[in-house]
């Protein structure tokens, strides 16, 4: 992309003045188009691709790109193009399910924490201190080892290593939340504890932690491409970014582009999401902002 | 004292959350070590030496006691002890680890201060496209485009293997690279933050240079937060290691990790999962001892 000044938003809001983009005005709706169109992908990924993903082509072997294969074959003789369009569903049910299966875990176990408080929120944050003494990638690892090989494991792997960072934004925002007056008010009058967390606690931690989510499920995409890219995690043919680049590494001498596509592909969907989380940050919650 | 009983506890229930994990493997380990050919009575035979037979409790309490000894274990695949092999490969990944984070520490900084400096500017909008894109890319995509650039085209460097420093240079400024984006946006909003207290104008008023001003006293201050990242920091050169040990075929723990996995040898990734973690701990307790010496405010 051009970064060139005229490309970009110019404010002349003062040094102390509301939030500033820092993006060019061009990063919102590219990210959305990449985003729509990974998820048509995913959906009906035969519409867009020109050959079966398994078609394997003995006479265009490792063929740079031209027509017909677009983005070159693999050393199989398989259309790259074809292949990367049906990786997308692999990329973005990882994102989509790891960051639901750590979010909901990792919102409940904050929400549980900072709502009952002392003995409860001293043993679960300790819990979590434990969980987050080992480096992601190596609990990953473990987890995905220990519950075997296959795409559902991984993806719980991946949601079960960042269940801790959701349940410490929960936590602090339900404690936070706790402290407002008007919990009190409600409890003086008798509302019961099931009813002020539906009515009153939810409400309030729900903007934040979309916030979060969003921006959660570039790092899952990126942890679960990482897994299948060292080995674990596929078993089966489906096509998936991390694997065809694993295998596109050994090529790398002869075919660049067997190993460029997938890598690109992950890199612009990663960098969508983040640009929208962006966006969804400051429009819901600009206090987070780093 | 507090610090390092809550340090020994961490590491406690790190040691009891790996053996646990580690034991749901599905995969018989036995059987692996016999081989496709072996009898239901080898493996047996096997089962036994290995002790994998016992009840989980039984082999936690002989884990715990050898730990307490040293001793973790002997490796499944090869019957040579852990920490020896595991030992033997900490050299080249500490290498790979203190030169990455002196990568990631030296772009962190630099680029921080001058996006931080040109605040808006297009040095600020180029520095912060540039960290959206070191957020979003995978680490072993980087490496595949430095060895496409610098191995493949330009031949300067060596893509594989370990031994030289010409070998490390590629594997240094991937992992380096990848870490150095959360340092990078915390010392520029850390910049910004000091560039506004009211004892900068007093030091331009005073006349001092605009360059003085900047290393002398908001440097300072402003990276007393960042120590508070190297911690975190420290634990994604780890997780780095062991894709980026894998890409470059380097030897290291995180390489022999992924190895030990393939061939279901518990006790060599235990014990690499276990020594990362303990490291990782211990560093995270230094930082936050440290902290306190750093930062006389937060002693109180």
């Amino acid at each position: 992309m051009d970064a060139s000044p005229g490309f970009l938003i110019q404010d002349d809001v003062p040094a102390k003045g509301p939030p500033r983009r820092r993006l060019p005005a061009l990063a919102f709706p590219l990210s959305a188009l990449v985003v729509v169109a990974m998820i048509v992908a995913a959906i009906a990924p035969g519409l867009l691709a020109p050959f079966d993903p398994t078609d394997m082509d003995g006479d265009a072997i490792l063929r740079p790109p031209c027509w017909p294969h677009l983005l070159g074959t693999d050393h199989f003789g398989r259309d790259i193009l074809s292949l990367v369009i049906y990786g997308a569903r692999a990329s973005l049910l990882m994102g989509g399910c790891a960051v639901a299966v750590g979010g909901l875990a990792g919102g409940l176990t904050g929400l549980v924490a900072g709502y009952a408080g002392r003995t409860m929120d001293m043993i679960l944050m300790r819990l979590l201190d434990i969980w987050m003494s080992v480096p992601d990638m190596l609990l990953a690892i473990i987890v995905a080892a220990g519950l075997g090989a296959s795409f559902g494991h991984t993806i719980l792997a991946v949601g079960f290593v960042t269940i801790p960072r959701y349940a410490r934004v929960m936590r602090a925002q339900t404690i936070s939340v706790c402290h407002r007056p008007f919990i009190e008010a409600s409890r003086s009058i008798g509302t019961s504890h099931a009813r002020i967390v539906v009515q009153h606690v939810l409400p309030h931690t729900f903007a934040t932690m979309l916030v979060i989510t969003t921006l959660g499920v570039g790092t899952a995409i990126l942890m679960g491409a990482a897994l299948s890219f060292i080995g674990l995690g596929v078993i089966d043919d489906r096509p998936d970014w991390g694997f065809l680049l694993s295998q596109g590494r050994s090529y790398v001498t002869v075919a660049w582009w067997f190993a460029t596509f997938p890598g690109l592909a992950i890199t612009a969907l990663v960098i969508a999401v983040n640009v929208l989380g962006d966006a969804l940050r400051n429009r819901l919650d600009p206090r987070l902002r780093s | 004292m507090r610090r390092i009983g809550g340090a020994l506890f961490v590491i406690a229930g790190t040691v009891t959350l790996v053996f646990l994990i580690l034991h749901w493997l599905p995969g018989d380990p036995a059987a692996l070590v016999a081989g496709d050919t072996a009898t239901a009575e080898t493996i047996a035979n096997i089962r036994a030496q290995l002790g994998t037979d016992r009840p989980l409790w039984s082999q936690y309490v002989a884990y715990i006691a050898g730990l307490l000894h040293g001793d973790l274990g002997t490796s499944f695949a090869t019957r040579e002890p852990v920490l020896g092999r595991l030992w033997a490969q900490v050299p080249t990944t500490m290498v790979l680890t203190l030169f990455s984070s002196a990568v990631a520490l030296a772009a962190g900084v630099a680029l921080g201060v001058v996006a931080a400096v040109h605040r808006d500017k297009w040095q600020d909008r180029t520095i912060q496209f540039v960290l959206l894109f070191l957020t979003s890319l995978p680490s072993f995509f980087l490496g595949i485009l430095l060895i496409l650039v610098f191995s493949v085209t330009l031949r300067w460097l060596p893509a594989i293997g370990n031994g030289s420093w010409r070998q490390l240079v590629l594997p240094v400024v991937c992992l380096g690279l990848i870490t150095s984006g959360r340092l990078m946006r915390m010392v520029r909003s850390g910049v910004l933050d000091v560039l506004e207290e009211p004892f900068v104008m007093t030091l331009r008023g005073k006349g001092l240079r605009e360059r003085q001003v900047l290393f002398t006293h908001v440097l300072r201050n402003a990276l007393i937060p960042v120590v508070t990242v190297l911690g975190v920091l420290v634990g994604e050169l780890l997780s780095g290691t062991v894709v980026v040990e894998t890409l470059f075929a380097r030897q290291g723990i995180g390489r022999m990790l992924v190895d030990a996995l393939n061939v279901k040898d518990i006790p060599v990734v235990q014990g690499a999962v276990l020594l990362a973690s303990i490291f990782f701990v211990l560093i995270n307790m230094m930082v936050d001892l440290s902290y306190g010496w750093i930062d006389r405010r937060v002693r109180s």
